[in-house]
């Protein structure tokens, strides 16, 4: 089964400022590794949340507005594809994913598989 | 998990049941309805499992009694994956595992037919779509799982004592089960005792309708088979080094039932029980316990230094210790604040009662 695992970082950022240098490269290289794993098949990080662009298109006319889709205090910071035989599976690598212990989450769901 | 506790801790000494309404249904062992599992590993399968037929034939009494042991094992951990909603693990708990209709479980729960239907589906079809496995969780995960599985059983237990369903029953028979299929862990002798510690003082938590105190009961009408079997459970999780949530709490359950009680005991297994859960429930519980050895003032202190303002007991308890202490005013307000809190017509008497001889 494949899964995408979406990535919520803290939006308070306070975990991660509060590490040195060696520990955000640590961080770095974990993330590095996690998508070295063979049961990740896809997964990239985003740029910051100011870059988005959210496209509508209404009548035949696309409509543009500067931002994110949801104005939510936690924005999507990157995601993976997973696949693994089940949920529990999936959710272990989730919970491997450094945003996930500093105060982020990481919501998981299936993929409809065609 | 605090919910739990909150619940357990809350009936030491403080005994606040209402009466069941009646046996107007008996749970006769369904488990003949998971004798019709499928072996068939697939996950689709698996899933079939759970549409456990509402009707059932008595084909036959004779199981396959280790692939029969497997099958339920795990499907509780399937039942209870944490990526369900705490009422779907309920509810499909009892529905596959203890054989409970839809009508049935809706009823326990006070929703509609349609509601529990609703909640069945769509926690099977998750189970389904999101890929939750059919397995007795790995090593390194049990520990967690099975704790979720104990607060499912547990929150039936409680349910039970709601008096709206004898679901009491249900979780013994479930308790009986995982004690039989995972006999080396001790957190579920540990749930197994504190369940029949508890349930062999049901008889005599109430008298005429009024709510009795744990040190006011009448001990004949406690089920002494019951007793018996729950210091045993507890003696078995004691022999494996159980130290976790409800081996605690069973042990401050067995120490209740002796006469004269070990208070200070008690008072020390809340600390640890407090250490364990952080819930400040126990530690009001724990307050009680100290004003047992320390006296009325000491437990004041305690109770003082806990934020539970809006919880009946807080109140309650706040008021006992001041009625000890003489400060018949105080104790007045805080009665009164109980009894606007008290959600049962028992509790309430109890309360109206106690504020009548304050006034005195």
């Amino acid at each position: 089964m494949k899964y995408l695992l979406q990535i919520y970082p803290d939006a308070s950022r306070d975990a991660f400022e509060r590490l040195s240098a060696d520990e955000r490269q640590a961080i770095v290289e974990e993330y590095a590794a996690i998508g070295q794993l063979p049961e990740v098949i896809g997964g990239e990080q985003l740029q910051p949340i100011e870059t988005a662009t959210t496209v509508r298109v209404r009548d035949g006319r696309m409509l543009l507005t500067d931002g994110p889709f949801v104005d939510a205090k936690e924005h999507l910071g990157g995601y993976g594809v997973v696949e693994v035989n089940d949920l529990d599976a999936a959710l272990e690598i989730a919970a491997r994913i450094p945003a996930a212990r500093m105060g982020g989450a990481v919501e998981v769901r299936p993929l409809v598989e065609r | 998990m605090q919910e739990a506790f909150a619940k357990a801790a809350q009936r030491w000494p403080r005994d606040g049941q209402p009466p069941n309404p009646g046996a107007w249904l008996t749970i006769t062992a369904r488990n003949h309805a998971i004798d019709c599992l499928r072996r068939d590993r697939t996950l689709a399968e698996k899933t079939r499992l759970l549409d456990v037929p509402e009707a059932v034939e008595d084909e036959k009494d004779e199981m396959d009694a280790p692939s029969f042991r497997d099958e339920r094992l795990e499907l509780i951990f399937t039942c209870c994956h944490p990526s369900l909603a705490p009422e779907a693990q309920v509810a499909l708990t009892l529905r596959a595992l203890g054989g409970l209709t839809t009508e049935e479980i809706a009823r326990a729960f006070l929703v509609s037919d349609e509601t529990m239907k609703r909640r069945l589906s769509r926690a099977k079809r998750k189970i389904r779509d999101a890929g939750i496995p059919f397995r007795v969780p790995a090593e390194h995960v049990l520990p967690e799982r099975l704790a979720a599985v104990l607060a499912v059983v547990y929150l039936i237990y409680n349910e039970g004592y709601a008096g709206r369903f004898d679901l009491a029953s249900e979780a013994l028979r479930l308790g009986t089960a995982l004690a039989e299929l995972m006999p080396d862990e001790p957190e579920v002798h540990g749930l197994m005792a504190l369940m029949l510690l508890d349930d062999a003082r049901r008889d005599a938590r109430f008298a005429d309708g009024e709510l009795v105190l744990l040190s006011d009961q009448d001990r004949s009408r406690w089920d002494e088979a019951k007793l018996a079997r729950g210091r045993g459970a507890l003696d078995r999780a004691f022999a494996l080094h159980g130290r976790g949530v409800y081996v605690v709490q069973a042990a401050i359950a067995s120490l209740h039932t002796e006469e004269p009680r070990d208070w200070a005991q008690i008072a020390g297994l809340y600390g640890e029980l407090f250490h364990l859960t952080g819930s400040a429930i126990v530690e009001l519980n724990r307050a009680i316990a100290v004003a047992e050895v320390e006296g009325a003032g000491q437990g004041l202190v305690l109770v003082d230094a806990i934020d539970l303002d809006g919880y009946q007991y807080f109140h309650s308890t706040r008021a006992d210790l001041l009625r000890r202490l003489g400060r018949a005013n105080e104790a007045r307000t805080e009665y009164a604040r109980a009894l606007e809190l008290a959600r049962t017509e028992p509790e309430r008497q109890f309360l109206e009662r106690r504020l009548e001889e304050v006034r005195t």
